[in-house]
């Protein structure tokens, strides 16, 4: 018995010491090759928009089959999240569905010391989204800030069944609630009745069960429900969400989406938001279902054969 | 010569004894309190950042006391007057819709939960063969270890659109789904230390029962399930505390809508779900970050509270228990 324990005991210190051991030994390897290395084997940290984590993992994957030995890791949580990782230096590059505020830039200028860079790289047009079963095809924006902000609470207000009106939205971290709280509620607060869900794929999902529900986010990924036509302020008629649309903007709500990035950040950094400018990057925007930077016209990339989510969805 | 040498030989393995003993004594009381050191940390770390609301003017002007439980805004209805919206242009911090959807959830929780702990709890002890036993008991003990998040996943897609056919709801995230699925998180609690009650119950108190002519029946319900209260409520409080600090699952199948009703076919926003949805855009240093420091110091208390009465209570019966035993 005494014996027994005697033994555990050496054994216990002796792995102990082993353990000690190891953990040195990895401790130099690795501050070795951060030495010693190009600074690019480091890994490059993405974070902020969910509406871009897609794109932004299909831009990394692109960008680090062509150049192998880099690694670039893409993280959601919220544009409003993301720029605040950008402010206090946990990451190299913000993704955001919205413009950085003012503060926020005097933020990254105070604490990192460096000016920030906006580069927008794709267009994202905001759907809004109903039940497949709604007989309701269109509504003004207006309508849409009435609904949101409670003051229509059932559907045959807007043209539709007698039925209340349920609805989903974003939390305040999204750069989609941002977007939609400047753009269409003019900055009015939402309902509190309206609920807020974890990201646009559960939204589409929620529409998609709940007959009287309406929803909102990126185009892409529309499935099961229909992005309905928007009447701008003051426009003539309302406007489908489609590649088109979103071209020559008159879907009225279209926004940009953003890659934010320090001055002084290193160059593996501009190589990347380089990348996703580059014809190559922009082909990945198409692929993923957003809408490219129309440089030229909007003839210019018109004649793509990738239809638009948003029609597709509507066909179904 | 002999015994001197073996006289030596013993000495040297005691001392190598009590050495040994008193370094192991060292390593367990210093693991042991590092757990409390760490719970101690926790709590300072948390109140520290909700106490900025009275330190710090500047915090204290757009988030106080005042505006978490008196301010109201102008309107017809409850849901009008307290509302928790802090990123507003003009923030609105009011708690009531927060407690009001943590009470609600927490009460359909524990409405599903005892009754169905209670049940197997006494199922298990009192009726089953031990073959029985041997299956119940480990299924039910391993619905604890369900990870949260996956009950929630379950409520979001599949629950709430089986409620919804079955009763017609408006809403298909409301008090009713969020609760059920957080019912199924209590369950194992209930059960579990209900279980440990019912069977601390001496053997002298059965054979007491069926001697006197009772039947297994009469003496589970009249005999045992009485001697066995303070465990029974010593789970339900225990499961309340696990309600209040539930997140992952409320988060998900709550709906997330912070409306001040006592409806439980509305949706609804928990004070957990709050800090895990807000936390992660906050500003650090800002009015919203220290009530949601404030919010989680709520909660401790709470759960600190609900959890010492909990054992307390467990504590206390089984010493009872042993003093018949």
């Amino acid at each position: 018995m005494k014996k027994n324990f005697l033994v555990f005991l050496t054994f216990s210190l002796l792995f102990s010491a082993s353990c000690g051991q190891r953990e040195t030994d990895t401790g130099s390897t690795a501050t070795s090759t951060a030495t010693s290395s190009a600074a690019d084997s480091k890994p490059m940290t993405v974070k902020g928009s969910d509406t871009m984590v897609v794109l932004g993992q299909r831009f990394a994957e692109e960008y680090m089959k062509r150049n192998p030995g880099t690694i670039v890791q893409i993280n959601g949580g919220g544009s409003g999240t993301g720029i605040a990782a950008l402010i206090n230096g946990t990451i190299d590059l913000a993704q955001s569905s919205r413009s950085m505020k003012d503060e926020e830039r005097q933020k990254v200028q105070e604490q990192r010391n460096a000016a920030v860079v906006e580069t927008a790289v794709a267009i994202d047009s905001l759907a809004v989204f109903v039940n497949e079963q709604n007989p309701v095809r269109e509504l003004s924006v207006e309508q849409l800030a009435g609904i949101y902000t409670g003051k229509t609470k059932n559907w045959s207000e807007v043209g539709g069944k007698k039925a209340p009106i349920v609805l989903y939205g974003r939390e305040s971290s999204s750069g989609t609630y941002d977007y939609f709280k400047e753009n269409v509620l003019d900055k009015a607060d939402f309902s509190p009745t309206a609920q807020t869900l974890q990201g646009t794929a559960a939204i589409v999902n929620a529409v998609a069960k709940d007959g009287n529900g309406i929803g909102y986010g990126g185009i892409a990924y529309a499935r099961n429900v229909r992005a309905i036509a928007i009447k701008g302020k003051g426009a003539p008629a309302a406007v489908a969400p489609s590649e088109n649309s979103v071209a020559d903007s008159s879907y009225p709500l279209s926004r940009k989406l953003f890659f934010y990035t320090l001055q002084n950040s290193p160059e593996r950094v501009s190589r990347f938001v380089e990348f996703a400018l580059s014809p190559e990057g922009q082909a990945v925007v198409k692929a993923a279902d957003y809408f490219p930077l129309t440089t030229g016209g909007p003839g210019d990339q018109g004649t793509s054969t990738a239809p638009a989510t948003g029609t597709d969805a509507q066909n179904r | 010569m002999l015994r001197t040498a073996s006289r030596i030989d013993l000495g040297r393995g005691e001392r190598i004894r009590t050495a040994q003993s008193a370094f192991m004594t060292v390593l367990f009381t210093a693991a042991g309190l590092s757990a409390i050191a760490v719970i101690f940390l926790i709590f300072i770390f948390t109140f520290k950042e909700a106490a900025s609301i009275f330190t710090d003017p500047e915090v204290g002007k757009e988030a106080n006391l005042h505006r978490f439980f008196v301010d109201r805004q102008d309107g017809p209805t409850l849901v009008d007057q307290f509302i928790w919206q802090p990123t507003s242009d003009v923030p609105k911090m009011s708690f009531y819709p927060l407690l009001a959807g943590t009470l609600k959830s927490a009460v359909v929780g524990l409405l599903f939960a005892c009754p169905i702990g209670v049940a197997a709890a006494l199922f298990t002890s009192e009726f089953a063969s031990r073959r029985v036993r041997e299956i119940v008991k480990p299924v039910i003990e391993l619905l604890a270890g369900i990870p949260s998040v996956v009950l929630g996943f379950f409520a979001l897609i599949v629950l709430a659109t089986w409620l919804q056919h079955l009763f017609g709801f408006t809403y298909r995230l409301n008090a009713y789904n969020a609760g059920l699925a957080l019912g199924f998180a209590l369950v194992p609690i209930v059960f579990t230390i209900s279980e440990d009650g019912l069977s601390a119950v001496p053997r002298s108190y059965r054979e007491a029962s069926l001697a006197v002519g009772a039947t297994r029946v009469q003496t589970a319900f009249k005999v045992i399930l009485p001697a066995a209260t303070p465990a029974i409520f010593a789970s339900f409080v225990l499961a309340f505390g696990r309600a209040i600090g539930e997140t992952m699952i409320l988060l998900m199948a709550g709906g997330n809508a912070a409306i001040t009703s006592l409806s439980l076919e509305d949706p609804l926003r928990t004070l957990s779900a709050t800090i895990a949805a807000e936390l992660g855009e906050v500003v650090f240093g800002s009015g919203h970050y220290a009530a949601l420091f404030f919010i989680g110091t709520l909660l401790f208390v709470i759960t600190f509270i609900s959890n010492t009465i909990g054992q307390l209570i467990i504590a206390r019966m089984q010493r009872r228990m042993q003093g018949h035993g």
